[in-house]
């Protein structure tokens, strides 16, 4: 259904412009002497909702183990490819061994991340997370390549649901343990 | 030192008139407008040949804001597209994210579930009324109303507010994945957004009030760069510029798409095809959006937010993803090959709130496109100008451009 926009001519009190003068200035004091909408920023600060997207940032689980197991699906996933990572294993004899693998080095080029968020969307570890922080400043292009040391800073620990390779470790003891008995 | 002008030392204006006659006649001038000036929103460059204040050539320049998104679509898969998407019309991306997902899937034909799809209409509505705030706002700020531009600005903000809450970012949302959505309204989110309606009437009509019948508003725009029916038509117009020329035509009517058809609304059309007429079918179109919101919010159906039985093409919930080694495969899967799409070739439009938005995709099969072309109505609207600009002054220049409401993201892509 159209609905065709009629236009009704000027009144002559409109024509002398001072009905809309007086008018646009009570609108404009009203909204001058009601709520204040802006808000002083760096003592202010917006709230940051849940699941905002920010500062990519690799997590620990709480039991302190670096999650990402470098499958390397972020990197693939990146749209703007500023994940790079050096694969690498867990050394032996080291308390979460049964990981096999975690990345030598992990590196986030912060200058062409666009914070879409694929990375966190994709990991099947939980291992990465965007965290609230949206405002960041570097002097130099080096600086805000982030690498593994400065990304798990920023990250912290993660609360985990599954943990799924200590699960799994408890079951292949558990197997190994029932084949003893026979 | 060689002088580049003639000094003339005269008492005053007449006599100088007197004396100079023939030689005030100066020549045409060329002015450059843009690409960085704030009337030309974005980076547009006019080249204006100028007969003392009336404009006698306008040759848009365009370009400045190429980054060749059809091409970079070629080289990744498809949902790795939806970011890129929403820096095309970068004031409504998620109408963007909306009409780019409804293409693909359409190429798969799939068909998503009502909640998805009621979801996806909020999200083309709000992003419709955020557009148009804009458009209003800087519309006035072009005709010299900077007060209009402050109070859009603020309701702007506010819906920026919840797109953050529902998508995480505010401005790039890059909401929607093939197949549905990357996440789940959040918890209270709908009673927000009909809080932010509430209020949001009032200040419609308070800028209404600022502008509609505003002489001084009037003056600036009316009669200004009037496109008949017919040159609407001819140099492929749409959405509300068309609708100002007096063309009934909206696909959300027309053609509906993602259950429009459930939803009553109204489409205004203008009379003049003036940019006054222009501004009056904005004003019309956000309240008919607000209207649709409301509509939406009501009958908002509970269900899956995405595709549940489109293995190959949307991934699987997290939890299972993280607990069960088949979707954990099915995740890589679909992440490394992107999602499986049949070899074809679809074309799909939307009303997008700067007009329609279209995507054709040439599929042979597989996770990556052989070729997208974007359809950009910003491009078809900035074409007129040329014809439009011839008599027109060089004041007029920023109404006429403010009153077509286009982005260059769009036109150059």
């Amino acid at each position: 259904m159209a609905k065709v926009l009629e236009r009704k001519p000027l009144t002559f009190a409109e024509k002398t412009y001072l009905p809309q003068v007086l008018g646009g200035l009570k609108i404009t004091f009203k909204n001058m002497l009601g709520k204040k909408v802006t808000m002083e920023y760096p003592e202010e600060r917006p709230n940051i909702p849940d699941n905002y997207r920010g500062v990519p940032t690799l997590v620990h689980d709480p039991n302190g183990r670096e999650k990402c197991v470098s499958c390397q699906l972020c990197e693939f996933v990146c749209p703007p490819k500023a994940i790079r990572i050096t694969p690498g294993s867990i050394p032996e004899g080291d308390e979460h061994e049964h990981v096999e693998k975690a990345p030598q080095d992990f590196e986030i080029n912060m200058l062409r991340c666009i914070y879409c968020g694929m990375c966190q969307e994709v990991c099947p570890e939980e291992a990465i997370f965007l965290q609230d922080v949206y405002s960041l400043v570097g002097t130099s292009r080096e600086e805000l390549v982030f690498h593994k040391k400065k990304l798990y800073e920023l990250g912290g620990t993660r609360p985990d649901q599954h943990y799924k390779w200590d699960v799994k470790k408890a079951a292949e003891e558990e197997a190994l343990a029932g084949n003893g008995h026979h | 030192m060689p002088a580049t002008t003639k000094e003339v030392d005269m008492q005053d204006v007449a006599a100088r008139g007197a004396d100079y006659g023939e030689e005030l006649h100066g020549e045409e001038m060329t002015l450059n407008m843009g690409p960085s000036h704030p009337a030309t929103h974005g980076v547009l460059r006019l080249r204006l040949k100028l007969d003392g204040d009336f404009i006698t050539e306008c040759d848009p320049v365009i370009g400045y804001l190429h980054r060749g998104d059809e091409k970079i679509a070629e080289n990744m898969t498809y949902n790795q597209f939806v970011p890129y998407t929403d820096r095309l019309d970068y004031l409504a991306p998620l109408a963007n994210n909306v009409c780019y997902a409804i293409a693909v899937e359409k190429l798969a034909n799939l068909e998503v579930p009502p909640r998805c799809q009621t979801i996806r209409i909020i999200c083309c509505e709000l992003a419709r009324i955020s557009s148009h705030l804009l458009g209003l706002g800087v519309y006035g700020m072009d005709t010299g109303a900077m007060t209009t531009f402050l109070y859009t600005f603020t309701e702007r903000e506010k819906l920026y507010s919840l797109f953050e809450e529902l998508t995480g970012a505010r401005f790039t949302t890059s909401y929607t994945r093939i197949g549905g959505v990357a996440r789940d309204i959040p918890e209270g989110w709908l009673g927000r957004v009909s809080n932010f309606l509430n209020q949001f009437e009032p200040k419609i009509d308070e800028l209404d009030n600022l502008l509609t019948r505003n002489k001084i508003f009037l003056d600036r725009t009316k009669d200004i760069a009037i496109i008949s029916r017919e040159d609407a038509i001819a140099y492929a117009f749409t959405g509300p510029n068309l609708r100002a020329s007096g063309v009934d035509s909206d696909l959300r009517r027309d053609r509906p798409y993602c259950g429009y058809e459930d939803y009553d609304f109204e489409v205004p059309i203008g009379t003049v095809g003036d940019a006054y007429d222009r501004y009056l079918v904005r004003m019309e179109e956000v309240r008919q959006s607000v209207r649709i919101v409301r509509q939406a919010i009501d009958k908002m159906p509970e269900g899956p937010y995405f595709a549940e039985d489109a293995k190959k093409i949307h991934v699987p919930p997290k939890a299972k993803v993280l607990t069960s080694m088949e979707e954990l495969i099915q995740n890589f899967m679909i992440v490394t090959e992107g999602p499986q799409m049949p070899a074809g070739e679809v074309y799909f439009e939307a009303e997008n709130p700067k007009g329609i938005l279209g995507f054709f995709i040439h599929s042979k099969g597989g996770g990556v496109p052989f070729r997208l072309k974007i359809r950009a109505p910003s491009f078809c609207s900035l074409s007129i100008l040329p014809k439009i600009a011839k008599g027109l002054m060089m004041s007029d220049v920023p109404v006429v451009l403010g009153s077509f409401d286009f982005v260059m993201g769009e036109c150059d892509r």
